[in-house]
């Protein structure tokens, strides 16, 4: 977290700022503002009145000209506000994809074929191709480790300075291209062509260049379009009505008046809305492939979070010894922690820990030659030490009466019922045995994270429903879970069960999160609607999901869901506020614009405007202001609070319905004060 | 407003809802084929009516496939009804011998009665001969309401629905809203109407010497029967010119509040049936909640305007205030004729007990707004109810974001498409009554049936168009609009402003119908409370007042103040 916190750039910040603004003018080419058909009708509108302009100073009509130049130059910088957004958006995208540039240049890879090892420039390396890695070599494209292991610095796509593993086979073999080999000597299987692998990925999700509009930022586009179909209407007919009741209107009043009423504050932020919101799950170090997963997330209504590193610490810690009758505790520990030296695991030194600190036995001299220890296999479940005459073995409790039951040497009675007690109360039982005597079991806990139940709490009011994924049986799990406070748990989990969970769920209309890294995920990571691959995990499961956590921390769900949210709240408040605003526009332009033919109009001059002329450009003024007031918000997003969907509600609208009506009154007569007080309008 | 009004709106109100209720709970049944008391009679009409037409009810439509059968349902009506009118010289059943309508006077009618608005053009007892009144209006009257609940209940149906993609059967819908439900309402509203001295006959009109000895034709025919249907359906074409206003139409204060209250009653009914259908009342109710807010608004500013009056007239007078008495009949006074006023713009019905035209300018304001925010205030019998549907989903769609989901109603994902034809549903009538009369002010042609200069003539042409795209078929009687340019225009508004609404909901519900239901959780955007009521009724006045300010500013706004400047027009 401290990661990203410190990633979290100012908002306005100068080297965003300069290149910002040489974008805005860019992108007033209009095959580009066609995109945005709200800003586009403004830029438009811009055009005629720039005509007008230029036609009210041919004619030599110098008050109406200054009067047209104002409004003139406010409707260009209504668009150019507009396009400032956007490009603020992307630009702080564009820093971080010029970083990751950097790590594609002129890399050369060690191509093998057959027993012919060759130099070549790694743009020429195809898909299934042979390289070598040695250490200090840059490895030149995404792949998968065939032969052999080495620590890897993976910093310039992670930001994590701590070099990984990957070695063949499992669930560790996937490298990337444009990270660095540390140690050893690993032979890769090339798994993409250029300009496919993952940084060329990055780059361009960073850029936004292949950005395509979500399903509700396209919906949200028909909504505003429609708005402002009816508005140019609204406008248009004016004029005949105008003529009908003896007047007529400029013009440019009335392009002032269609600008000011199309909903141009959230029809010029919205893209800038869409960007910043992959942009804040970036900050996250996590990737998301879409903009439609981001928003997906908003709307997750079940979250399957892997028990261990999620909701528990990712290790287990001894925290009891449980003697058989007739052994002392002592013996117990002596034994316990000897077996546990060499056991590098946190589990194997949490039970020397407790060893030193309950029973004050210290780590004993390794270096003596009798000593032979026995490691950990996957096959037998066991582990242990045998020295000096003394032979002893730890493991899982059916493995462990395995072993001693092969031996024809007594079970007591009693171990049955501390074995399940310590299953009951959600722990592991690890029983020790000495000379094929067992001594006891240690009590291996789960510890729950710190502050995660209250997350989960805060979950439950946002109506997410957190289902808790673990291989413990049902008795372990229903115990963490109780102790986590999670909704539902899966025990014995497999692929198989995950899959038909998130089937199950989503066929009740639900839409599922879930993260996962090995490549047994992959088929759950693709079936869930948003889908978090740990970048430690293989390359079938990081294509399989639509985000990549770069940390590998599946914890950051949680946060993605309240980035979802906060996305869809602020496109949701800006509109409501865009709308809102329209009133006051509303009433400072129509008496203005029928001042002369209805002067009783001028009692809906309710803001008390100085002139006609003071009160359309002091709303046109507004309109382009409030779009650069409310970057920040477009950018950083509306404040995100856990609460129920009512109270979230009444929030928002107070906030941006209630404001959004008043604020415009406010501002539209300050500006009136503030303009006609340097006399820029008669 | 006086105690009397006060008590009225109220008393009103009470029994409208209280009846709405179990209407509501009937159409359900109906819709859903469980048991009702009708069954033993109607089930056999019902079968004869299938085989005859050789309809399978039981097929399951598309939403393609039912507006097919909706619209070219409609198309043959239309047409066999333009053809009852050109020909209806040559036909029996027409004692007063009229002649044929001419051609645009009877394609503006035939629109206006198959699109449940009933804009007449023409004087009822001078110009129709019975037949054409029974066999052409009268059953026009049935079909288009059947039509209307029908779309509203295929719309009901779809949010039910889960992933079926279907919506129902069209003739299925069509047939039942006819047999069960407007058939018996209008029987018993034609005998209580009767009672009430409605005349129901063949006779000629009746040649009488008035106290002043001037010869006077009056005439009468089928009214009663007619009058029901009209009041029911929402249709609001009267036999008579005059409509309610006319004694023979609508006798007495008591049939006067029976008509309002028949107006009004079905489009209430449909709120509960959908709170039924979707298994929570609240969901019916949260409608009919911002229905009855918008409405008792209406009616206690359009009273208060009217019992205002004209502030010259009372000081020439040396009173506080007079009433605004112009236009109202006597026999109802300023309480019943606003009450009505409101009632019938609110429902798209159209039926009038007082002249609108001569209405204060800010009452006259109120009545346009009702029709123009889409007739969806109670609205036309399922037309107002898949109306505020279409704003319901607006304002899921804005509001909804707010809670930080994709918006959904009642567990359907609203997306692209659904608010593509939810923007189309909403705005075709703003569209519509804007452009058109900024042409009609425009060009001499239009400008040549306003009667009244300034301020009002535009009232009175924008009233017509918001009267025809809305189907609600009243006016502000000033206009002469029997004349080709507006029979043309005004026929093709009524039926865009009919069928430009209809298909795009339509099209929403196949949208629905094949979605999932998301469960309800507490991150869902709630849609059956006081606040949800509140968002939806701030949403139509936004979208109403948006649309309509300007033109309101210079039509009655303008004229009000003119009038408190003493400018009349």
């Amino acid at each position: 977290m401290k990661e990203s916190s410190k990633k979290q750039k100012r908002i306005f910040s100068s080297e965003l700022i300069r290149p910002a603004i040489t974008a805005s003018f860019k992108k007033l080419d209009p095959r580009w503002m066609i995109k945005n058909p709200v800003m586009f009708i403004v830029e438009i509108g811009s055009v005629l009145v720039t005509y007008q302009f230029l036609k009210t100073m041919l004619a030599g009509n110098l008050n109406e000209g200054l009067f047209t130049l104002q409004i003139t130059l406010w409707l260009w910088f209504t668009v150019l506000f507009s396009n400032f957004a956007e490009a603020m958006a992307e630009g702080r995208g564009k820093a971080q994809a010029d970083a990751l540039r950097k790590t594609r240049t002129e890399t050369f890879a060690k191509k093998k074929t057959g027993e012919i090892i060759e130099q070549i420039p790694a743009t020429q390396l195809r898909k299934d191709d042979i390289c070598i890695c040695e250490p200090g070599d840059i490895i030149p494209g995404d792949g998968e480790v065939i032969e052999g292991i080495a620590s890897v610095d993976e910093s310039a796509i992670t930001g994590e300075s701590a070099p990984v593993i990957r070695e063949s086979g499992g669930d560790r073999s996937a490298v990337t291209g444009g990270t660095k080999v540390l140690s050893d000597r690993i032979v890769i299987r090339i798994t993409s062509n250029p300009g496919e692998t993952f940084i060329d990925k990055m780059i361009r999700l960073v850029e936004g260049a292949k950005r395509q509009k979500t399903p509700n930022e396209l919906a949200l586009t028909i909504l505003l379009s429609g708005l402002t179909i009816v508005f140019v209407i609204v406008v248009a007919t004016l004029q005949p009505f105008a003529i009908y009741s003896g007047t007529s209107v400029s013009i440019t009043s009335l392009i002032a008046l269609l600008v000011c009423l199309i909903p141009t504050t959230i029809g010029g932020l919205l893209s800038a809305i869409g960007i910043a919101g992959i942009d804040r799950v970036m900050q996250h170090n996590v990737l998301a492939m879409s903009g439609r997963s981001v928003e997906a997330s908003g709307d997750v209504n079940t979250l399957l979070l892997d028990k261990t590193g999620t909701i528990t610490l990712g290790n287990r810690q001894a925290v009891e010894f449980i003697p058989m009758p007739g052994v002392e505790e002592l013996q117990l520990a002596d034994a316990a922690q000897f077996s546990s030296l060499p056991d590098e695991t946190p589990e194997g030194r949490s039970i020397v820990v407790l060893a030193k600190e309950k029973y004050g036995l210290r780590g004993r001299v390794m270096q003596d030659h009798e000593i032979r220890f026995i490691p950990f296999s996957a096959n037998t479940r066991i582990s242990g030490v045998d020295y000096n005459g003394r032979s002893i073995r730890k493991g899982a409790a059916e493995a462990i009466i395995k072993y001693v039951q092969a031996k024809n040497r007594p079970i007591p009675k009693e171990l049955d019922g501390v074995v399940s007690g310590i299953a009951q109360a959600g722990g592991t039982p690890l029983v020790v045995v000495e000379n094929d005597k067992i001594l006891g079991a240690i009590y291996l806990k789960d510890v729950v994270k710190g502050g995660i139940k209250e997350r989960f709490d805060q979950l439950r009011k946002m109506g997410i429903k957190t289902v808790m994924i673990t291989g413990d049986n049902p008795l372990t799990a229903r115990s963490i879970a109780a102790e986590a406070g999670v909704d539902d748990f899966l025990a014995e989990a497999t692929p198989e069960s995950k899959m038909k969970l998130i089937r199950q769920e989503q066929s009740d209309g639900k839409l599922v999160a879930m993260a996962g890294d090995g490549t047994n995920d992959a088929p759950a990571l693709a079936q869930a609607d948003v889908g978090l691959a740990m970048h430690s995990g293989t390359m079938a499961a990081k294509e399989a999901g639509n985000m990549i956590d770069l940390d590998s921390n599946p914890t950051k769900l949680i946060e993605i869901v309240e980035i979802g949210k906060q996305l869809l709240m602020t496109r949701g408040a800006l509109t409501t506020f865009s709308i809102a605003n329209d009133l006051a526009k509303y009433f400072a332009i129509i008496p203005a614009i029928f001042a002369a033919a209805f002067p009783e109009l001028g009692l809906l001059n309710i803001m008390h405007l100085h002139s006609p002329q003071s009160a359309i450009i002091s709303a046109v003024i507004f309109n382009a202001l409030i779009i650069i007031a409310l970057i920040p918000i477009a950018l950083r997003g509306v404040a995100y609070l856990p609460l129920k969907a009512e109270a979230l509600l009444l929030r928002n609208i107070l906030i941006y319905g209630v404001g959004g009506i008043i604020v415009p009154f406010a501002g539209i007569k300050l500006i009136d004060i503030i303009i006609t007080g340097i006399k820029l309008v008669p | 407003m006086k105690t009397l009004d006060v008590f009225q709106l109220l008393f009103f109100t009470g029994v409208l809802i209280v009846c709405s209720l179990p209407l509501g709970l009937y159409i359900k049944k109906v819709f859903c084929r469980e048991a009702t008391l009708f069954d033993f009679i109607l089930k056999p009409v019902e079968k004869f009516i299938y085989r005859l037409m050789g309809i399978n009810a039981d097929a399951q439509m598309r939403w393609t496939q039912y507006a097919f059968a909706l619209l070219s349902f409609n198309i043959a009506g239309g047409i066999l009804l333009y053809l009852l009118l050109r020909l209806q010289n040559l036909l029996p059943l027409n004692p007063g011998s009229f002649s044929g309508m001419s051609p645009d006077l009877a394609f503006n009618t035939a629109i206006s009665f198959v699109t449940n608005t009933n804009w007449q053009a023409y004087a009822g007892e001078s110009t129709l001969g019975y037949l054409a009144q029974m066999a052409g209006l009268t059953v026009q009257n049935f079909l288009s309401a059947a039509t209307g609940i029908a779309v509203a209940i295929a719309l009901m149906r779809s949010f039910s629905g889960k992933e079926s993609g279907t919506i129902g059967n069209f003739w299925f819908d069509a047939t039942r809203s006819v047999l069960w439900i407007l058939l018996p309402l209008s029987l018993i509203f034609s005998i209580v109407f009767v009672w009430q001295g409605v005349p129901q006959n063949f006779n000629k009109p009746v040649s009488i010497k008035t106290l002043e000895g001037v010869e006077q034709s009056i005439p009468q025919g089928p009214v009663a029967s007619q009058e029901a249907i009209k009041i029911i359906g929402t249709n609001g074409g009267g036999f008579f010119n005059a409509n309610s206003a006319h004694p023979y139409e609508n006798p007495t204060p008591l049939a006067s509040f029976l008509q309002v209250f028949a107006i009004l009653i079905i489009p209430a009914a449909l709120c509960t049936t959908f709170g039924k259908m979707m298994k929570d009342r609240r969901h019916g109710l949260v409608l009919l909640g911002a229905m009855l807010l918008l409405f008792i608004t209406g009616v206690c500013l359009v009273t208060h305007f009217e019992n205002a009056g004209n502030p010259e007239i009372a000081k020439i007078l040396h009173r506080t205030s007079v009433p605004q008495m112009e236009g109202k009949e006597v026999r109802f006074g300023i309480g019943a004729s606003s009450l009505y006023s409101v009632v019938t713009t609110s429902a798209s019905c159209g039926a009038v007990n007082s002249m609108h035209d001569s209405f204060t300018p800010l009452s006259g304001m109120i009545l346009m707004l009702n029709i123009g925010i889409g007739e969806i205030i109670f609205g036309g019998v399922g037309a107002g109810f898949y109306g505020i549907i279409l704003f319901a989903l607006l304002t899921v769609f804005i509001a909804g974001l707010m809670v930080g989901r994709t918006p959904e109603y009642l567990g359907k994902k609203i997306e692209a498409f659904e608010i593509k034809m939810v923007m189309l549903g909403v705005l075709v009538i703003p569209v519509l009554v804007l452009i058109l009369t900024a042409l009609s002010v425009s060009i001499d042609p239009g400008k040549a049936g306003i009667s009244n200069p300034g301020p009002h003539g535009l009232s009175q042409v924008l009233y017509a168009y918001l009267s025809a795209s809305g189907n609600n078929g009243s006016a502000f009687a000033g206009l002469s609009a029997n004349t080709f340019f507006y029979n043309l225009l005004l026929g093709l508004t009524m039926l865009i402003g009919r069928f430009g609404v209809i298909i795009p909901v339509i099209a929403i519900a196949g949208a629905i119908a094949s979605k999932k239901i998301v469960p309800v959780s507490n991150g869902t955007f709630p849609t059956t409370g006081i606040m949800f009521a509140g968002l939806l009724t701030i949403i139509i006045l936004m979208v109403g007042a948006l649309t309509f300010f300007p033109v309101l500013s210079l039509a009655p706004v303008a004229e009000h103040l003119k009038m408190m400047n003493g400018v009349l027009y």
